[in-house]
């Protein structure tokens, strides 16, 4: 803070600071609010999201027991098999709020399914009917991954921005403030000292003046006692024409 | 658009079975996405699996039982990053327990209270 010169200058250029991070903390704090109300509708589309992927789960598990009932140990048939994966995951980028988020969506290659001639021997309709719950558990779980991660992404922009808001409150903003505080008080002193100088040289210029009328004063009641006359030219206001009397000189007839 | 990226998956027998028979499991000569976790996998070769998936460019989700991501929750602690995003699923003899699942106590302490 010292190190700021006190001049009307720097008074507009801090002015103009101030105006700034004032705009900026008003604009941030919008930001921190409408992101934390998509992350409030985030948080309550996860909770519902998982309940709901919690039942498709038991449902599709058993289904999976149903199958294997019906069909037998098939589990190691299906992970010996060669395996092409047919359904991928595409990660794309949504922006809410001025913050991009990560979105999954499922694609389906549209390859040839593995393990066709798994059921054939017996139980096929069980096991075509675990691929259905699997499939529509996987649909759910890709979206509840896709919800999470723009969780995770908006917790860490809302912290960001939460941050960049306090320290504008608590930092940056006071601090210009107090410049601006010492920079006018400076100016006030300054204004004042040149006051005082000035009302102090008016003060001894009047001294000076009272002084010397002071001393023409008593010139003049002297001068008036002894009645000789004034030296000419000595005083202004005198009468300088007094000392020539009309009747001195000769009259210039021609 | 992108080839995409696949489903990686971390389970138990059943879990697996049933995710490959719905179509994500891709084994290529250099590496598989899923691993079968029995009663005799050890706790190393978990944590390694889940380290590689982690690390391949080619994979954006990875399945893990919700059992099995307990017991490799130290390694979990420290993932960060949003790609591959972790997501924990229940199994058939262990149901979801949303108080286990690091997202969902976020969610709860955010929507304030418990469940």
């Amino acid at each position: 803070m010292s190190e700021v010169p006190p001049t009307r200058m720097n008074q507009q250029i801090f002015k103009g600071k101030l105006k700034a991070a004032v705009g900026g903390h008003k604009l941030l704090k919008k930001k921190a609010d409408a992101l934390k109300v998509k992350f409030r509708d985030y948080a309550k589309m996860i909770a519902e999201t998982k309940s709901n992927m919690a039942a498709d789960a038991s449902g599709a598990f058993f289904s999976l027991t149903q199958a294997e009932y019906a069909a037998g140990n098939f589990k190691r048939k299906v992970a010996e098999g060669s395996l092409q994966a047919r359904i991928r995951v595409g990660a794309g980028v949504d922006n809410v709020a001025g913050v991009k988020l990560p979105v999954f969506s499922k694609y389906d290659t549209g390859a040839v399914a593995d393990n066709q001639s798994l059921g054939l021997v017996g139980g096929g309709k069980k096991i075509v009917a675990v691929r259905e719950k699997f499939t529509i558990l996987l649909e759910n779980l890709i979206k509840l991954a896709s919800l999470q991660t723009s969780f995770m992404t908006l917790d860490e922009a809302l912290k960001v921005t939460n941050r960049r808001v306090n320290a504008l409150e608590n930092v940056t903003i006071p601090k210009i403030e107090a410049v601006l505080d010492y920079i006018s008080r400076e100016l006030d002193e300054l204004e004042r000292e040149d006051f005082t100088r000035l009302k102090l040289v008016q003060g001894k210029k009047q001294v000076e003046i009272a002084a010397e009328n002071a001393r023409k004063d008593a010139m003049k009641r002297e001068a008036l006692l002894e009645g000789t006359p004034l030296p000419i030219g000595k005083e202004n206001d005198e009468d300088i024409t007094a000392a020539y009397d009309a009747n001195d000189d000769q009259d210039v007839v021609f | 658009m992108d080839v995409g990226k696949l489903v990686a998956i971390i389970g138990d027998e059943d879990t697996v079975t049933g995710f490959l028979l719905a179509g994500v499991g891709h084994r290529t000569a250099e590496a598989s996405n899923f691993l079968i976790v029995k009663q005799d996998t050890k706790l190393p070769q978990i944590e390694q699996a889940f380290r590689g998936f982690t690390t391949r460019s080619d994979i954006g989700i990875i399945l893990i039982n919700q059992h099995i991501a307990n017991d490799i929750r130290h390694v979990l602690k420290d993932y960060h990053e949003t790609i591959p995003t972790v997501l924990e699923i229940p199994s058939k003899e262990h149901p979801y327990d949303p108080e286990q699942d690091y997202i969902m106590q976020r969610v709860n302490m955010f929507l304030g209270g418990t469940f």
